[in-house]
C-alpha cells in the first residue's frame, strides 16, 4: 500500500498547531460568508458534500479503503430524512436522527459484507453493493422512484431556529459541517486512527501485533458511512428533495474525484476538492455532456500527474502536515 | 413453459456477455494488475464502430465482427501505452481511478453526440444460402422458437471464450504471458519482451469486450451508456468467480446470465438485483469468491 499517501510526516505538536490555525480560518472564512453576498446555495451545497468527502477520505487515506459505493450512504440518510420530515412530519433534529440511524444501519450491513475482501475487490463490492440498493430504491414505493421526495418542509430546528431562512440554514449546516469535520479530525488523531494507518501501511504485521484488523477496519467503515449519512440528511435541508442522483454510481464516483482532487490522506483536502467540483459543476452547467468529460479528464491528469492533490501538494512543498 | 425457455435463452445471451467481459477483466487484471474500469466504455465503442462501418462505409456485421476488435483494441493499446504504463509499481486503486476516469471521458463525449437514446443496427441478412437469410428469423425447435441470431450468440461467444481458454492455457505464447504474470522480472531475462507483451494482453481483453459489444449492437441497440450498467454486473461477476481462473470466469458468467434469466421468469421484480444478491451470498459464505485465490 506504499505510495497511496505522502504522510512520511510524523504527527508533531507543530503540525497539529498549523492544522488548528487553517480549520480557525476555515470556521472565520465559511462564517463570514453570508455578509458577501455569496449565493449560500452553493455554499451549503458545497458544505454537505465537502462533509461527505472528508467521510470518505477516512476510510481511503486512513484506512486504505477505496470505497466505489459512498454515494448509497447520502441517499439512503437522505431518504430516511426526507421521509420522516415528510410523511411522519417529525422536527428537522429528529428527521436528521432518522437519517443518521438509517445511514448507520446500512453500513453497519455493507461494511461486514464488503471488508470481507480487500483491495481492489473491496472496491468493486461496494460499487456493486449500492447498485443493488439504487434498484431496491428504484422499485420500492417510498421513494417515488425517479420523481423522488419532493418539496419537504423544513421546519424548525429544535422548536427556534427557522430552517427556511437561508441565513439560520447556512449556519445550522455549517455547524454541521464543522462539527462532523472536527469528529473526523478527532478519529484520525487518535489511538484508534493510528490502528488504521498501521492497517493501511502492513495488514498483516498489524495482525501479528495482535490487533484485530476486521474489526477496527469495520469500525471505520461504519464511522464514514454514518457521517457519510450525516451529509446527506443536512443536504435534504438544502436541496429540499431526496433523489435517485443522490444514490448513483456517477454520485460515487464524483465523491472520489472530489477527495481525489484536495488531496487523499490531507486533512483539508476533501474540502478544498469539494469546493472545486461543485464550483465547476455550477460554472459549466450549460456545458451538458462536457461536464462528464472535464470530470474523467481530471481523474485521468490528477492520477498520472498529480496524485497528491491541491492541499497534498502545498503540504509537500511546504514539508507540513495539511 | 414457452416463456421459461426464452428467458432461458436471454439468460444465456447476457451471459455470453458477462463471460466475454469478465474474461477480459481477468486477462488484464493477471497482466497489469488493473481492474479496467474502462471495459464497458470500450464494449460500448465495438458497438459503435460495427454501426459506424455499416451507415459511413457499409461494411456489414460480419466484416465488423473482425474489423470493430480491432480498431477497438489498437485504441486500448494506445492507452496502454500512453497512460496505463505509467501506474506500474503504485498502488492497484489508482489504476481503477485512472480507467474510471477514461469511462467518463469516453461514454461523455459519445453521450454528448449521440444523446442517450438508443441507435437500430439490424441483424445481417447475408449470406443467403437456401431459406436461411443470414442470421434474420428463426427455427422451430419443437419445444420453443429459437431466434437464429441470439443461438448465434450463444455459439460464437461459447467458441471465442474457449479459444482464448485455449490460448492461454495450452499455447507457447500462453505460457509466456502466465510465467510473465508470475514474475515479470524473470522473464524478461530469458528475453521476452514483457511490456510489449502486456500492451498486446490489454489490446487482447479490450478486443474481447468490443467483439461483445459487436455481438450485443443487434439486441440491445447501440447506446453511449450501454457499458455503464454492465460493467458493474460484470464487477459482481467477477468478485463472485474470483479472477484467477480463465475457466472459472467464463462459466461462471455463463451460470450467472442463466440464473438472471430464470429470475425474470420466476421473479421478474428481483432479476436486475440477483447477480448482487448472489455476490452478497457468496461473499458471506465463501470469502475468496468460488474459483478464488485471496486477495
Amino acid at each position: 500500500m506504499s505510495a497511496l499517501t505522502d504522510d512520511t510526516l510524523p504527527v508533531t505538536p507543530r503540525a497539529m498547531r498549523d492544522e488548528m490555525i487553517v480549520f480557525a480560518a476555515m470556521a472565520v472564512l465559511l462564517g463570514l460568508v453570508p455578509l458577501t453576498g455569496i449565493y449560500p446555495f452553493f455554499v451549503m451545497q458545497a458544505l454537505c458534500f465537502a462533509l461527505l468527502a472528508c467521510a470518505f477520505n477516512l476510510l481511503i487515506g486512513y484506512g486504505g479503503l477505496l470505497s466505489f459505493g459512498h454515494a448509497m450512504f447520502l441517499g439512503t440518510a437522505g431518504y430516511c430524512t426526507a421521509h420522516a420530515l415528510k410523511v411522519w412530519g417529525v422536527s428537522p433534529e429528529l428527521g436528521i436522527l432518522v437519517g443518521i440511524a438509517g445511514a448507520a444501519a446500512l453500513s453497519v450491513v455493507t461494511g461486514f459484507i464488503s471488508i470481507r475482501r480487500q483491495g481492489i475487490y473491496f472496491s468493486m463490492i461496494t460499487l456493486a453493493l449500492s447498485q443493488l440498493l439504487y434498484f431496491i430504491y428504484l422499485q420500492a414505493p417510498f421513494t417515488h422512484g425517479e420523481d423522488g421526495i419532493q418539496g419537504i418542509p423544513q421546519g424548525y430546528l429544535f422548536g427556534i431556529f427557522n430552517l427556511a431562512k437561508p441565513t439560520v440554514l447556512y449556519y445550522v449546516v455549517l455547524a454541521g459541517f464543522l462539527g462532523g469535520f472536527l469528529l473526523i479530525y478527532r478519529t484520525i488523531n487518535s489511538p484508534f486512527g493510528e490502528v488504521l494507518k498501521a492497517i493501511r501501511e502492513n495488514e498483516p504485521r498489524a495482525i501479528s501485533l495482535g490487533y484485530k484488523t476486521d474489526q477496527y477496519k469495520l469500525l471505520a467503515f461504519i464511522l464514514s458511512g454514518t457521517l457519510a449519512g450525516f451529509a446527506g440528511s443536512l443536504k435534504v435541508f438544502v436541496a429540499q428533495n431526496a433523489s435517485l442522483t443522490d444514490v448513483h454510481w456517477t454520485m460515487s464516483g464524483e465523491i472520489v474525484l472530489m477527495t481525489l482532487v484536495g488531496g487523499l490522506g490531507t486533512v483539508f483536502g476533501p474540502v478544498v476538492g469539494a469546493f472545486v467540483i461543485i464550483a465547476m459543476q455550477q460554472y459549466l452547467a450549460g456545458f451538458g455532456q462536457w461536464v462528464t468529460v472535464i470530470q474523467g479528464v481530471i481523474f485521468v491528469a490528477c492520477v498520472l500527474t498529480f496524485r497528491r492533490g491541491v492541499i497534498g501538494e502545498i503540504a509537500h512543498y511546504f514539508r507540513r502536515s495539511l | 413453459m414457452q416463456a421459461l425457455y426464452a428467458q432461458l435463452l436471454v439468460g444465456l445471451i447476457n451471459g455470453s456477455f458477462y463471460a466475454l467481459l469478465s474474461l477480459g477483466l481477468a486477462v488484464i487484471f493477471g497482466m497489469l494488475n488493473i481492474i479496467n474500469f474502462a471495459h464497458g466504455a470500450l464494449y460500448m465503442m465495438g458497438a459503435f464502430c460495427a454501426y459506424f462501418l455499416l451507415s459511413l462505409t457499409g461494411i456489414g456485421y460480419w466484416w465488423a465482427l473482425l474489423i470493430a476488435p480491432i480498431v477497438v483494441g489498437i485504441f486500448g493499446m494506445i492507452l496502454e501505452r500512453t497512460m496505463l504504463q505509467w501506474l506500474a509499481g503504485l498502488d492497484h486503486l489508482y489504476g481503477l481511478l485512472l480507467t474510471f476516469g477514461i469511462a467518463l471521458i469516453v461514454q461523455g463525449v459519445f453521450q454528448n453526440y449521440f444523446g442517450s437514446s438508443g441507435l437500430p443496427y439490424a441483424i445481417p441478412d447475408y449470406p443467403q444460402i437456401g431459406e436461411w437469410r443470414g442470421l434474420q428469423g428463426g427455427m422451430n425447435l419443437g419445444f420453443m422458437f429459437l431466434p437464429v441470431y441470439r443461438g448465434w450468440v450463444v455459439i460464437f461467444s461459447l467458441v471465442v471464450c474457449i479459444a482464448t481458454w485455449y490460448l492461454i492455457e495450452k499455447t507457447r505464447l500462453g505460457a509466456y504471458l502466465r510465467a510473465a504474470t508470475e514474475n515479470p522480472t524473470l522473464v524478461r531475462a530469458f528475453g521476452i519482451n514483457v511490456p510489449r507483451m502486456i500492451t498486446l494482453t490489454y489490446g487482447l481483453g479490450v478486443g474481447l469486450a468490443a467483439l461483445a459489444g459487436v455481438l450485443s449492437a443487434p439486441i440491445n441497440q447501440v447506446r453511449p451508456l450501454m457499458g455503464a450498467d454492465l460493467i458493474i454486473v460484470v464487477f459482481a461477476v467477477v468478485v463472485i468467480g474470483g479472477m484467477g481462473s480463465i475457466m472459472g470466469s467464463i462459466i461462471t458468467g455463463f451460470a450467472l446470465g442463466v440464473i438472471e434469466g430464470l429470475t425474470k421468469y420466476f421473479y421478474p421484480e428481483a432479476s436486475n438485483t440477483v447477480v448482487f444478491v448472489l455476490m452478497v451470498l457468496v461473499l458471506l459464505i465463501k470469502p475468496t469468491g468460488l474459483t478464488g485465490r485471496a486477495a
